[in-house]
Parts: structure tokens; sequence; C-alpha cells
């Protein structure tokens, strides 16, 4: 009797009468089943137990100056991490401004303009962004994006536009605006699929009652597709932005790695993940700790905007 | 109209109907009154160009991406760069990426022995057995949670629990790795098992199936492909993933196949490492290895949608 039994039909019931025992591999299945999921928990408890365990060292030396002090510098045994908060910020403020406009255009092409042929290429190629590998980015972007367009573009604009301080010259290249650009290229897709589900989901009557009005497509899009997924267009946004601040590598390789705070975005700096990430293979001691105490840093940021950016989604899922 | 238009609502006579409306708004022919003036037109062509733009745009590094890895990586992969290992010399020509692809093999194979049985079977408790109760919810927002939880984090994370005491190695990268696919599996899972059709589990029931009968032989082997779709995605992820392998496996130029004890190299910690060399001979393996990470991740994707086409459950 059992699993093994493959003679007798799943429709005859005596193969199923006879199991007293499977009441009992019942409660074991749903114990079994109900441990995995606490697993998940528990490994996310223990993450944060564990890490501020070894980070602990680096918070007590700083104190609250480990996050509000601009004093990166190892051999000194001062370990400040402000000027990669800052990067982190920047770079990932960068990548929005230019990833949700242009995110919000593609989704709203394949749900309001595209013609259906149109739709699934596009589709396509919008998700093979989504599943290059991050450091292939970093490779293409320092030495292909970087060297051919991000160079020149970041020179000719501190040229021009070099007296308004943030975009003070002369560009470095390696900087916050290339990280920025690379990393908006990366969180195109993630916005672009969440909002395309969420144009979707406007009723087409609202779009035929509008037309019925005599609006224009855009007046369409603006009076009846864009406000009632305003909601949503902004917690794909947090989920974008939530991706960018923990992104590492493609950071790491083009922000020029600088632990100091530059105003302008086209010099170098650093970023949280960047730090840990290049600093890990020569660190020792407290060092690690202060990584470690940054990583803790960064973990607590990105759930605070993930938890926001679930609770819009949510929010809107439910109205 | 609108009668009619309720009627035979579907999707292809609704997008057809969309396209006719939009047609005739933006070409004014509409009703005589609703015809609209030159400015509005305006506004609409040029928000038609601005979106137009922003697709090309998004368009353009896509397949840049792609021809620049198929002709660097293209020329600089050979049968040589596929079956040896890094030359200690990074100036050195020749030599190879095998160490990575054997260790990425070894890592991701492991993260996904543990992580996928694991994440199908705690999609089930929150579908089958939780059913909305204050676990199964908490378990559904902190797998939400997780997936945002930065791959570098999990790598320190991996690092304080566990290198600290057993030093670096594959089973370390695999362990951060497998953090990294469990989220993403009961996720992808739960959205499965949840279309699974209430009316097959009811026979099964019926026919006096224990719940974990049910479970076994009727839910899971039906929502098959689609937790298939899920595994795939998630291997794709690990295998492409670098950060939090720089604190588990910290990478080794010789191929290792010892799984506990040294430390073990990823293709993408070889890549990371070609790009940031100034010398050719180590940038052309980086990009032949970025060709061959590509491939990999590529597959993985399209088994993906191949099991997820070949799944009979609907929205």
């Amino acid at each position: 009797m059992g699993p093994s039994d493959s003679s007798s039909s799943i429709l005859s019931a005596d193969r199923w009468k006879r199991k007293g025992a499977g009441r009992g591999a019942d409660s074991l299945f749903a114990f079994l089943a109900g441990g995995c999921g606490v697993l998940v928990l528990l490994a996310l408890a223990y993450m944060v137990i564990s890490t501020t365990r070894t980070a602990l060292p680096a918070f007590r030396a700083e104190g609250l100056s480990f996050v509000t002090g601009s004093n990166w510098d190892p051999s000194n045994g001062s370990y400040q991490i402000l000027p990669f908060i800052y990067g982190t910020v920047v770079t990932s403020v960068i990548a929005l401004i230019l990833a949700v406009p242009m995110s919000v255009g593609v989704a709203l092409f394949l749900t309001e303009y595209a013609p259906k042929w149109l739709r699934a290429p596009i589709e396509y190629a919008v998700d093979l962004l989504a599943a290059v590998p991050s450091v292939v980015y970093g490779l293409w972007g320092l030495w292909v994006v970087l060297p051919y367009v991000l160079r020149p573009v970041s020179d000719f604009l501190a040229r021009y536009l070099g007296f308004v301080p943030i975009f003070a010259g002369p560009s470095t290249g390696l900087s916050y605006f290339a990280a920025g650009i690379i990393l908006s290229i990366m969180i195109t897709p993630i916005i672009t699929s969440l909002s395309r589900e969420i144009f979707r989901s406007v009723p087409s009557a609202d779009r035929h009652a509008a037309y019925a009005l005599g609006a224009t497509r855009w007046e369409m899009i603006k009076e009846a597709v864009l406000p009632r997924s305003r909601g949503g267009v902004v917690g794909a946004t947090m989920l974008g932005l939530g991706r960018a601040l923990g992104e590492t590598i493609v950071v790491a390789m083009l922000i020029g790695n600088n632990p100091v705070i530059n105003l302008s975005i086209f010099k170098p700096g650093g970023s949280i993940a960047g730090a840990i990430a290049n600093g890990w293979g020569e660190a020792t001691g407290i060092q690690i700790s202060a990584l470690v105490g940054a990583g803790v840093v960064l973990f607590v940021i990105t759930i605070i905007v993930n938890m926001v950016a679930r609770a819009i989604v949510y929010r809107f899922n439910r109205a | 109209m609108t009668a009619e238009v309720q009627v035979v609502d579907g999707p292809e006579v609704t997008s057809r109907l969309d396209n006719w409306a939009g047609a005739r708004a933006t070409s004014g022919a509409g009703l005589r009154g609703t015809r609209p003036g030159a400015r509005r037109l305006l506004r609409d062509r040029s928000m038609t160009f601005l979106i137009v733009a922003s697709v090309v745009l998004t368009l353009v590094p896509v397949i840049w991406i792609l021809v620049q890895i198929l002709m660097k990586g293209g020329s600089a992969m050979s049968w040589t760069f596929l079956t040896h290992s890094t030359p200690f010399s990074m100036m050195k020509q020749g030599g190879g990426f095998l160490n990575g692809l054997i260790g990425t093999a070894i890592m991701v194979v492991l993260a996904s022995v543990v992580s996928i049985p694991l994440g199908i079977l705690g999609a089930v408790y929150v579908v089958e057995y939780g059913k909305g109760n204050w676990l199964a919810k908490l378990i559904r927002f902190f797998s939400d949670v997780m997936t945002g939880v930065p791959s570098i984090f999990v790598g320190v994370f991996v690092y304080t629990a566990l290198v600290v005491k057993f030093k670096y190695g594959a089973i370390m990268g695999a362990a951060s790795l497998a953090l990294i696919m469990m989220p993403i599996i009961v996720r992808s899972s739960e959205e499965m098992l949840k279309l699974v059709p209430s009316e097959l589990k009811d026979a099964s029931h019926a026919l006096g199936a224990a719940k974990w009968q049910t479970i076994t032989k009727v839910v899971l082997p039906s929502a098959a492909p689609g937790l298939t779709t899920g595994a795939m995605l998630a291997v794709a992820r690990a295998a492409g993933e670098t950060a939090p392998l720089i604190m588990t496996a910290l990478g080794s130029l010789q191929l290792v196949t010892k799984l506990a004890g040294s430390p073990i190299s990823s293709l993408t910690l070889l890549i990371l490492n070609g790009a940031g060399q100034a010398f050719e001979a180590a940038q052309a393996r980086a990009w032949a290895g970025a060709l061959e990470l590509l491939v990999i991740v590529l597959v993985f994707t399209v088994l993906a949608r191949v099991f997820a086409s070949r799944s009979r459950l609907t929205r």
C-alpha cells in the first residue's frame, strides 16, 4: 500500500480507505511545510542578529558618527560611512530620474499604443535586460559605455552646465553619474513590467468612456489610465529604488571608489555596497567589522524602502 | 454602442476598439463638436513621439550590450578558453575560465538542492495549510522582504555566520546563493499553487484522500511546470550573482572541486577580476566569460519560458 502501489487506480476508493497512518502523515507533512516557511523567517532574523554582532566593535568605536561622520580612513582607524551612504543614495536617485519616465513610457507603449504583433518582441527584449547579470553590465559599462558615451556626455555637460554645483567639472569618467546611468538601465525592466501590469488592470470601459467624450489618446491616458495607476507606479518605483540601492557590482566598478562626498555628480565617490565589495580583500579586524556594519546600514535602508513599497502595492491591489 | 461593447468585450475586441477609437480621436474625425483642436492634437502627437522615443532608447542598450558581448566575447572564445583554467599571470595570453565554470556549477547545484525543495514546501504551507493565518501571512511578507535584501548583505551574513568558523569555500558560496534563491522560489511557487483549481482538490478529497496525498498526487503534479519555471529563474539569478560570492567563495585561479575549506571561483568572480585589469589578455578573457555566462543564464531563462508555456493552469 502507498505511493509505490501503482497497480491500483487513483480512483479506486479502497486505495485511500485503509490509510489510518495517512492521517498521522498529514500532520507531519503540515509540520514539514510549515517548518520550511518558518525557516525563511528564522534565516531573516538570524541575518540581522549575526551581522549586528559582528559589526558591534565598529558601532561601539564610532558611536553615532559611524553613520553621520564622513571620515573613512582605515589606516588611521576611522570608520565613518556617510560618504558611502551619500553615494548609494545619489546613484539611486540618478537611476530613478532616468528609469521612471522611460519605464512608464515603455509600459504605456505596450498597453496603449503597440499593435499586438509588436508587444511580445518588445516584452522579450525588456525581459532580456533583466536577465543580464550585473557583472556583465559592469564590464560593458566600464569598457564600452563609459569611454564612448558617458565620458563625452559628462565632459560636455560639465563644460556648459558647470556653473551649477552638482554639474561642476572637470568630469572624471568614473563617477556617480556613470554608475547612475548604468543602474537606470538595470532597473528599467523591473519598473516596466510592474507598471505594465498596473496599466493593464485599468478597466477598458474607462478608456472607452474617455474616447467617447472626444479625448485624444494622450488625454485618455492622462485622464483615465494614469490617475488610476498612480499608487501602483509609485510602488513599482520604490521597488526599483530598492534594487538600485542594493546593487553592488556595477556601482563598485563605475563609481570610482573615493570615500569622500562630492557635490558634483561628475566626480568619483563611494557606495555602501561598493565599499564592502572593494574593501573586502584587504580588510582585517575592525575594518571587517566596519564593513559588516555598513552592510547592516544598507540592509536597514533597503528593508524600509521595500516595506513601504510593498505596503503601497498591497494597498493599491486591494483598492 | 455601449451595450455592444459589453457583450463582446474580450481582450481582442477591446484592443481593436482601442486602436480604432484612438485613431479616430487622433485623426480628429470624431463627432462634430468633439473634434480636438490643433493644440490638443499637437500635444497628443508629441506625447506619442516621446513614448515611442522611450521605447527606442530602452531597446538601444539591449541590442548594444548583446552585440558587444557577441563580438568581443566571440572573438576571444575558443575551445582552449572553455577547457583551461585562468593563468596565474594576468598578462598572459590564453587560458580560460574552466575553474569558474566548475565553481559556478558546484555552487549553483548545491544551492538548488537545498533551496528548491525548501522553497516549494514553504509555498505549499502558505497556500494549502496556512490559508491566511498569521504564520502564512508572516512567511509571505518576509519572503517578499527577503527578495529585496541586497545580495551583498546575504554574503556578509554568511561570512559572519559561517565563513568565520569554516573558512571560504564552495559550501559557503552555495549557502549565500540558496538564501537568495529561496524567497524567489517561495513567491513564484505560491503564485503557481494558487492557480490549481479547487475542483481538482475537492475531487481528490471526495475520493477520501488525505490532505498530504492530495498535495503530493494532485496539487504538485498539476503545478509542476509552473514550479519548474520559478526554479529555473532562480537558478539563472544565482548563476549571475557576484557580490555575495566575494565574501563567501572568495575566488581562486585554480581549478577547485573541494566543497569546503578552500576558496573557489565562479564565472562572475573571474569576469569581475578580468574587467578590473589593464591587460588586454585579461580583458579578452572577461568578455569571453561574459559570453559564456550570458549563454548559461539565457538557457535557463528560455527553459523557464518553455515550462511556463507548458503549464495548463491559467489565471
